[in-house]
């Protein structure tokens, strides 16, 4: 089996950054310290910091993450400064407070 | 309120090839788009992070670059990050509202081209909802976009696209971990018949050859003819399984990277109230025009994959007609200079739709897609499943609107995009009944949610 890369949180990185020396800035999610591509794509750069589940649904509390990456599935919904907003049309900026949705059950 | 003559909404190759002839013909344009840049989702981050791989994502990428050269060249700059969320026509024009940066505004114009383009088609197999699944196209974009590549990936489906992609992760250094595809050698026999009439559209046609020829040189593992598709895992995607020649077969993996052929978004096309079409090859609805693209709403026309999926280059084709007729229609171009100016895009429009039928019968969507299982989520929002789709048909549910009483299916925040297929097939095989009479959602305003601080910005003093 192909050997895991780990990322700095220590979780396996499932997608590989193609530019990995992009200079990068502090933004956390739900607390957690996370230094992310500037001006990045918010989903892919999560993704590329081995993130993959953004929030969980309203209906069962099953959790999601990217699904089309293109602004139309809204499976990407991410807490942004309190805001809910779809991660693949929004940019990582220097200091981002990112937050998941907990959906049934949660807060 | 500012005001153009032509608004095109979309920035990919049917919108700004659009832009470049009415603006070329001395039109003002107005171009919108909701990504960062222009190029749509082919040409994603092709002036930007896109450009610079090349190598990866190919020469006819690259080409995308060009338009964008071709419309700034003409004085025209997209307005991207613009999220439209309404169009009112009226008897002297079209009224578009969008929210760009948090700020709603309106602009206004005598024609309006739609080039909204495509949405991967539903792929409602068990475990489709999975963190760590996506579409191809998504797997695309990130490639694109972000420069991000799946690490343990599946491919799996029916369509070129997924050769594309296969390839492009070759050549990124990151192979998936095998192709497993829907179609069978059925459909290739089936589609063969086709094939004299698609040689027309034989750029496309090498073009996938080619592609295969070097997947099988760098050894992607490839199965065909799979059925009974299921993504495993709890809480994450952890392996697909599938069924090939009566055995069941299991690849572990991190990511599944789905396809099953894109689909036109028709969602402003129906909020328009245009007359649509099914189109019975495609397995989706398109809006009904005539040669130019005009719609059934005079003034608005329609180019690109949201006119039914032709392919970039088609699109590119079917937006010099937009905008050569909108020019036409304003008086800054005679018939015959239309005539003269139309020809080869005309030509080489029709040669690409001519691979259509061909591509359509040799990679068809799976039956498993058509009709979910009864356990398999349709609605991704609602978390709605087919079975209960085919329950409220049982107790006499005949439309797709009615079905949003019944249970709420396609009223999340995706707004029915990602399952109104399915509904509209789920209630024709119930019914006995064609898709055509079935019919679609109802679409309403706003097409995407918007903040009442947005509205809240829009000039109250403004006459619509």
């Amino acid at each position: 089996m192909m050997r895991r890369i780990l990322g700095c949180s220590g979780r396996p990185v499932l997608f590989r950054d193609l530019s990995p020396d992009a200079p990068r800035v502090r933004v956390t999610l739900d607390g957690q310290v996370l230094h992310l591509p500037a001006g990045a794509n918010l989903a892919a750069a999560l993704l590329g910091a081995g993130i993959t589940t953004f929030r969980m649904t309203p209906v069962s509390g099953a959790s999601r993450g990217p699904f089309c990456m293109m602004g139309a599935c809204f499976d990407c919904l991410i807490g942004v400064e309190g805001v809910t907003r779809q991660a693949c049309m929004m940019q990582v900026s220097d200091g981002m407070v990112l937050t998941r949705p907990l959906g049934k059950g949660g807060a | 309120m500012r005001a153009v003559d032509l608004i095109v909404i979309g920035a990919g190759p049917a919108g700004m090839a659009a832009a470049v002839e009415a603006a070329g013909a001395g039109l003002s344009v107005a171009m919108l788009d909701e990504q960062a840049a222009p190029g749509g989702q082919i040409y994603r981050a092709v002036t930007g992070a896109g450009a610079g791989r090349g190598d990866v994502l190919g020469k006819d990428y690259l080409h995308g670059a060009s338009l964008v050269e071709a419309m700034s060249a003409l004085g025209v700059s997209p307005l991207c990050r613009a999220v439209v969320w309404n169009i009112a026509p009226d008897a002297e024009g079209i009224t578009v509202t969008y929210s760009q940066d948090g700020r709603a505004a309106k602009v206004r114009a005598a024609r309006l081209v739609l080039a909204t383009g495509a949405l991967e088609r539903p792929v409602p197999i068990p475990g489709w909802t999975l963190p760590g699944v996506m579409t191809a196209g998504a797997g695309q974009i990130l490639l694109k976009a972000s420069g991000v590549v799946a690490q343990r990936a599946v491919l799996a489906g029916s369509g070129p696209l997924l050769y594309l992609l296969a390839v492009q992760m070759v050549r990124a250094g990151q192979p998936p971990l095998a192709l497993v595809e829907t179609q069978g050698a059925g459909d290739m026999w089936r589609a063969l018949p086709h094939l004299a009439r698609g040689l027309r559209g034989w750029r496309t046609l090498a073009k996938g050859v080619g592609l295969l020829a070097q997947l099988r040189r760098a050894g992607v593992r490839r199965i065909t003819g799979a059925g009974d598709l299921v993504v495993e895992g709890d809480a994450h995607a952890a392996a697909l399984r599938f069924t090939v020649g009566g055995q069941v077969q299991l690849i572990a993996c991190d990511t599944v990277l789905l396809h099953q052929g894109v689909v036109p978004n028709t969602q402003i096309s129906r909020a328009l109230r245009m007359e649509h079409d099914w189109r019975a090859g495609q397995h989706a609805f398109t809006p009904r025009l005539d040669a130019w693209g005009e719609s059934t709403v005079p003034g608005v026309f329609v180019a690109g994959d949201g006119a039914g999926i032709a392919g970039a280059a088609a699109a590119e084709q079917a937006g010099r007609l937009a905008g050569l007729q909108v020019a036409h229609q304003l008086g800054r171009i005679d018939g015959a200079a239309r005539e003269a100016r139309a020809r080869g895009p005309a030509a080489r429009l029709a040669a690409e739709r001519a691979l259509r039928p061909f591509l359509e019968v040799a990679y068809p969507p799976a039956p498993q897609v058509l009709s979910p299982a009864d356990t398999t989520i349709i609605c991704r929002c609602e978390e709605v499943t087919a079975g209960q789709v085919r329950g409220w048909a049982k107790l006499g549910c005949m439309g797709p609107n009615q079905t949003k009483a019944f249970g709420r299916v396609g009223m999340g925040p995706c707004q029915g995009r990602f399952c109104g297929l399915s509904v509209t097939a789920l209630l024709a095989q119930a019914h006995g009944m064609t898709p055509e009479a079935v019919g679609a959602y109802r679409v309403r305003p706003p097409y995407k949610p918007v903040t009442l601080g947005e509205l809240a910005s829009l000039d109250a003093g403004e006459t619509p």
